[in-house]
């Protein structure tokens, strides 16, 4: 299971003086969705039309599927779906034909080209559209055809460049979910690239964060949290009101009550915005503070221990970047 | 080391060529061996496929239709008038020598210029207006980093759309010539000799060589400009500067060195070489010599010729291989420019990184 389907080796290119991509070393494996995530410029492009050799490097190996893509293109381009960001089709020419145009580059015979298309455009859901002109699909039906466009050839990778930009929500998530049915059904190696955050996250089982042609991290997401927060390793949010019912103690202030969590030794961090609190520790401390807070007279309203999301890891690593 | 790995794909994919071009020789030689023989390597395939492709979107636009039908007009127009003038003249005027069909493609009532010259004039207009957008467009529309994508050289994409360019200039201007010799024979009821038959063959193959050269000028203008408009533009201008500046310079240049009434005649053959040489690197004078060396069997010399040369010449047509040999420079020369345009456009295109509509 743990076969590399893509190995990238101190991959470095330059345009002129700037460097887009900088000693990428990078392996993914084989029935993976990888998410590589980056803003725009970071060299996420780059990398990907190095995959398919069509761009020449500077340094560094790319393998695919074993294949060393810069010396045979045409191998690693049998095997490998790829989808450019923005893609375009033959207006002119109907989903079907643009796909058996395809299928027919790709050297399968025609027969099996319509046979396998019509499967296709079925599994992405255009079956009822594939004889309109493409000139007239939305931009979501013009995705999917892409999709079926990098299917078709029966691909042991995939390689999808910003394919969700421009679309609406629903779209992104249908589209999104249909990677992952596909990939998960057929085994096959996703590679996404994308600057947006959650996409990555719903459909990833890595990532790897692309800032300025360098890697910065890897790995799986919740991984990524711990190495990234570890001052910081538990965040809880809790949400107090006043027991007006508790007849025995006057309730204290809120300003004793802050006085009091800060008492506790773990905590280190302490926010406080009327009834809502967001408390810092290094350990779980949510049985301690909620107790204390029964004790102290108030009622506990909510109480969540924050997750890291692949928010909070870019927002932190743009952080750490700016400040270098 | 960037231009190692170029060269490796570019080598490899001409040594690819080179290789399909074998097997098919091979297939034609010994045809029996189709079958057997399966060399998985070469992509031969798609590239029909891309060809197919080229052709049928050029068939099916409104830029070729239009380029066609206006080409296909003037020429029958001039046929009809040619034809309704002067046949008489034409058929009576000395049997011997004159041939009748060459007649139809070269001489015209004066009302309309004759055949060659509306294919000399409109077949550039006819090549920019199918290449000048072939890569340009592609990229704009995102579809050539989707083609790209697929298992197919880099270079079959420039190969297929010279190759379609070819295919339908070929037909276009194979079935004008049938068309003008059909008719011809339909009005005069004389069939053509072997001789005026093979003129015309090779006259419209050479035609074909002309037009395919502005094909591969504009095909390189549309692999250098990202704009179609501006590449478009940019290959009329070129048509213009060599219809109409070129000559206008070349008359300004010599003009200096005109002699004078009594100049001797040796200054006379340096004057009339110049202006000889000055033109002959342009297509359009290049295509003129050609056709007229073709279609005229009786014009024996292009450029200047001294007494010596004349005497003993017995005034006579010449054969089609005398012709030919005639203007061999000028095909030559033609076939090289067309050569060059596509070898630069080959080189600029190979080295281009392709990104989706950058």
């Amino acid at each position: 299971m743990d076969e590399k389907c893509i190995e990238i080796n101190g991959l470095t290119k330059k345009y002129g003086d700037h460097v887009a991509v900088d000693n990428l070393t990078l392996s993914i494996n084989k029935g993976e969705i990888f998410g590589l995530l980056g803003p725009n410029g970071a060299g996420k492009s780059t990398t990907i039309l190095s995959l398919l050799g069509l761009t020449a490097l500077d340094h560094g190996s790319v393998q695919v599927c074993g294949i060393d893509a810069t010396r045979y293109p045409l191998e690693v381009k049998k095997k490998v779906g790829y989808l450019p960001e923005d893609v375009g089709f033959y207006n002119e020419y109907t989903g079907l034909q643009n796909l058996l145009y395809i299928a027919r580059l790709n050297d399968i015979p025609i027969e099996q080209a319509k046979e396998d298309a019509t499967k296709v455009l079925t599994d992405v859901g255009l079956e009822e559209a594939m004889d309109n002109k493409v000139g007239s699909y939305s931009r979501g039906m013009r995705q999917r055809l892409g999709l079926a466009d990098v299917l078709i050839k029966n691909p042991e990778v995939i390689i999808l460049d910003e394919p969700t930009l421009g679309l609406d929500p629903e779209g992104v998530k249908k589209f999104l979910q249909l990677i992952v049915r596909l990939s998960r059904k057929k085994g096959i190696t996703v590679l996404f690239s994308s600057h947006h955050l959650h996409q990555i996250q719903q459909v990833c089982d890595r990532v790897g964060i692309f800032v300025k042609g360098k890697l910065l991290a890897k790995g799986e997401i919740s991984s990524l949290a711990a190495q990234l927060f570890s001052e910081n390793a538990f965040t809880l949010e809790l949400g107090i009101s006043a027991m007006s019912q508790s007849l025995n103690e006057p309730p204290l202030t809120i300003n004793a009550l802050t006085h009091k969590i800060k008492g506790l030794k773990e905590v280190e961090q302490l926010d406080v915005k009327e009834n809502h609190l967001v408390v810092g520790s290094q350990k779980d401390i949510s049985i301690a503070l909620s107790k204390l807070i029964v004790e102290s007279g108030y009622g506990l309203s909510y109480l969540s221990k924050k997750e890291y999301g692949l928010d909070d890891i870019y927002h932190q690593y743009f952080q750490v970047e700016s400040n270098s | 080391m960037k231009s190692k790995t170029l060269l490796t794909e570019a080598t490899k994919s001409t040594s690819f060529k080179i290789l399909g071009w074998l097997t098919k020789l091979r297939s034609i030689s010994f045809p029996k061996k189709i079958g057997t023989e399966k060399e998985p390597t070469i992509p031969w395939g798609p590239f029909k496929a891309m060809v197919q492709k080229e052709i049928g979107d050029h068939i099916r636009n409104w830029r070729f239709i239009i380029l066609f039908s206006i080409i296909a007009l003037a020429c029958t127009g001039t046929l009809f008038a040619t034809l309704s003038d002067g046949m008489k003249a034409l058929v009576t005027d000395n049997s011997e020598h004159s041939f009748f069909f060459l007649n139809l493609f070269t001489k015209s009532n004066g009302a309309l210029p004759p055949f060659f010259v509306f294919v000399g004039f409109l077949g550039p207009l006819f090549g920019i207006g199918l290449g000048f957008d072939a890569i340009s467009s592609e990229q704009q529309k995102g579809t050539l980093s989707r083609v790209l994508a697929q298992p197919i050289p880099r270079d079959s994409i420039l190969n297929a759309k010279f190759i379609a360019g070819i295919i339908v200039i070929g037909l276009m201007l194979f079935s004008l010539s049938f068309l003008v010799m059909g008719i011809g024979l339909i009005a005069v009821g004389i069939p053509p000799t072997a001789e005026e038959f093979m003129r015309i063959m090779v006259y419209t193959v050479l035609s074909i060589v002309y037009v395919s050269f502005w094909l591969n000028l504009s095909i390189l203008f549309s692999v250098r400009f990202r704009q179609p408009a501006t590449s478009a533009l940019l290959g009329i201008a070129v048509w213009l500067f060599f219809t109409i500046f070129y000559p206008l310079i070349v008359n300004l240049i010599i003009k200096g060195y005109e002699p004078s009434k009594y100049a001797s005649s040796q200054a006379l053959f340096f004057y009339k070489q110049l202006k000889f040489y000055l033109v002959q690197i342009i297509p359009n004078e290049l295509f003129d010599e050609i056709t007229s060396a073709i279609l005229t069997p009786s014009v024996r010399s292009l450029g200047p010729l001294t007494m010596e040369q004349i005497h003993g010449a017995i005034p006579s047509s010449l054969p089609l291989g005398q012709s030919v040999l005639l203007v061999w420079p000028q095909i030559t020369g033609l076939l090289a420019l067309t050569l060059l345009c596509f070898l630069l456009s080959y080189l600029i295109f190979m080295k281009r990184e392709i990104r989706s509509r950058g």
